[in-house]
């Protein structure tokens, strides 16, 4: 198994009380787009890697995705995952934007 | 003097110029390195070496691979930097001439490094594979792999790797809850000690300045561990253990850095995880001293080098704000926004200026750590961590 810890990340994730309902992807406005794609490659990569290689957390390149929904990535986005440093972004990202964060993983991550 | 024998003369002269002359701004000109430093460009994989007293950068490095997270120690003459990349490359960088004199992929993904007192070795902490990989600081060539094995296979990641006097490093397994010395003082075999159960995901660590101290932060439990390793036996012990008193953590939107702790007037402070607050520990003891509130969850509390004053830095989303400590009175004593993303500072060696990376308006302050005056702004791309030369001098830096 090449990446144990994002199973692991997402099982515990399923199995917290909170799933998010959403709906597909929205097309944010450009700014918005900007402001998320900086986020993730500057403070996301404070511990995933900027190049998203991983590093204290897990990798989120294409490769490494692929099992998941971007539906349940957004859950662990938005949630973040209990006893683990990964912290719930809710509050600072709305569900629109964690869901356009985890399409964007999937696809390969804009610079 | 013939024309040939002029030549010949002119070209044995610059040959001996160039042998005594290793200065990087003009040629000829002699300068010393006590007061330069490295500032890493994260986004760009650059490296810029300034001049601190001019206030000036002297040059811009490219080459350096993924630099987020991105860390430097020194050669014991202060002339070469070795620059830890998130990608695993080690690289060494004569910070006089500008130049990469030597650069190795090591692992596939690594968080920093550090210098033997000897100024032999380099060691790397590695995520992937998990573990640590020691160099020889000259060539770069291995010398030790030490794999951080844990319950029969698996690997884990390494944090907190300082180097510890007599020829050793000592560092931290995230996964496995452990803290190991590899005591390299007979030799280029390690004798490694294994101190296990020091703690739920200890997350990084550090060395006093005195060499006597190793302390490993514990993302998973309320507590820190600390070792005496100046005991007969030193032994992993818990301190401040339930310091958050049971609430709930904040989310913590950066892990707090331990490396550069503020150490003054008897105390100690540290970053307390998921708080907004500064732990205040008694130096002696290691028994909780106070508190102190501060703007938000703090990544670093730097004391400047006279032990007087604590420089603090904050998570993200309020990382545009430095508060300071005054330690002996433990109150906050200045605040100021040197703008979003405000993330490394370096006292200069007495602590009169600090320098500040303000990431994301792509600048670098320079700050009268008396006044508080800004005195200079030079430009660099995403800088992150500073790296002073006087650092080649200091242990666990």
């Amino acid at each position: 198994m090449q990446c144990p810890s994002i199973i692991w990340l997402l099982l515990s994730s399923l199995m917290g009380a909170c799933i998010v309902t959403m709906t597909s992807a929205l097309a944010l406005d450009e700014s918005a787009e900007r402001r998320l794609t900086h986020l993730v490659r500057q403070d996301c990569g404070s511990c995933h890697g900027m190049t998203l290689k991983g590093g204290l957390g897990g990798p989120l390149l294409p490769k490494d995705l692929k099992e998941f929904e971007s539906e349940s990535i957004a859950s662990i986005i938005l949630d973040g995952v209990p006893g683990k440093p990964m912290p719930p972004w809710q509050g600072q990202l709305s569900k629109e934007e964690a869901l356009w964060i985890a399409d964007k993983l999937k696809k390969g991550f804009p610079q | 003097m013939k024309r040939r024998e002029f030549l010949k003369a002119s070209a044995l002269g610059t040959a001996a110029a160039a042998l005594v002359s290793p200065a990087a701004a003009c040629p000829g000109e002699l300068r010393g390195t006590g007061d330069l430093a490295v500032i890493i460009e994260r986004a760009s994989g650059s490296v810029m070496i300034v001049d601190t007293t001019a206030h000036e950068t002297l040059h811009r490095v490219e080459g350096f691979g993924d630099l987020s997270h991105a860390s430097a120690v020194y050669s014991r003459d202060e002339r070469y930097a070795y620059i830890f990349g998130r990608d695993g490359g080690l690289t060494k960088l004569d910070i006089l001439e500008g130049v990469i004199t030597k650069r190795i992929l090591q692992a596939g993904n690594a968080i920093g490094g550090a210098i033997s007192d000897d100024g032999k070795l380099v060691a790397v902490s590695n995520y992937k594979p998990g573990g640590v990989r020691v160099f020889d600081a000259n060539t770069l060539e291995p010398v030790a792999d030490i794999p951080a094995t844990f319950e029969n296979d698996k690997r884990s990641k390494t944090v907190g790797l300082v180097d510890a006097p007599g020829r050793r490093f000592i560092f931290t397994l995230y996964d496995a809850g452990e803290i190991w010395i590899a005591d390299f003082s007979s030799g280029s075999k390690p004798q490694l000690t294994r101190f296990m159960d020091i703690g739920d995901l200890p997350y990084d660590a550090l060395i006093t300045g005195d060499g006597r101290h190793y302390i490993a932060g514990l993302f998973g439990e309320d507590g820190l561990t600390h070792i005496d390793l100046w005991a007969d036996e030193p032994a992993p012990r818990r301190i401040l253990s339930g310091y958050g008193r049971g609430e709930k953590k904040l989310p913590v939107y950066k892990m707090p850095h331990l490396e550069g702790w503020a150490e003054g007037g008897g105390h100690f402070l540290l970053p307390a995880v998921g708080r907004h607050e500064l732990l205040v520990m008694d130096a002696g003891t290691f028994k909780e001293a106070g508190r102190i509130a501060v703007h938000g969850q703090p990544v670093f509390a730097v004391a400047r080098p006279d032990g007087r004053q604590a420089w603090v830095n904050f998570a993200h989303p309020l990382n545009d704000t430095i508060q300071v400590v005054d330690i002996p009175s433990l109150k906050i004593i200045h605040e100021f926004k040197p703008g979003p993303a405000a993330l490394h500072m370096e006292f200069s060696p007495r602590g009169h200026e600090v320098w500040l990376s303000v990431r994301d308006s792509n600048e670098v302050h320079v700050y009268d750590t008396s006044s508080f005056r800004k005195l200079a702004v030079l430009k660099a791309q995403s800088p992150s961590g500073i790296f002073m030369t006087a650092r080649a001098h200091r242990i666990g830096l």
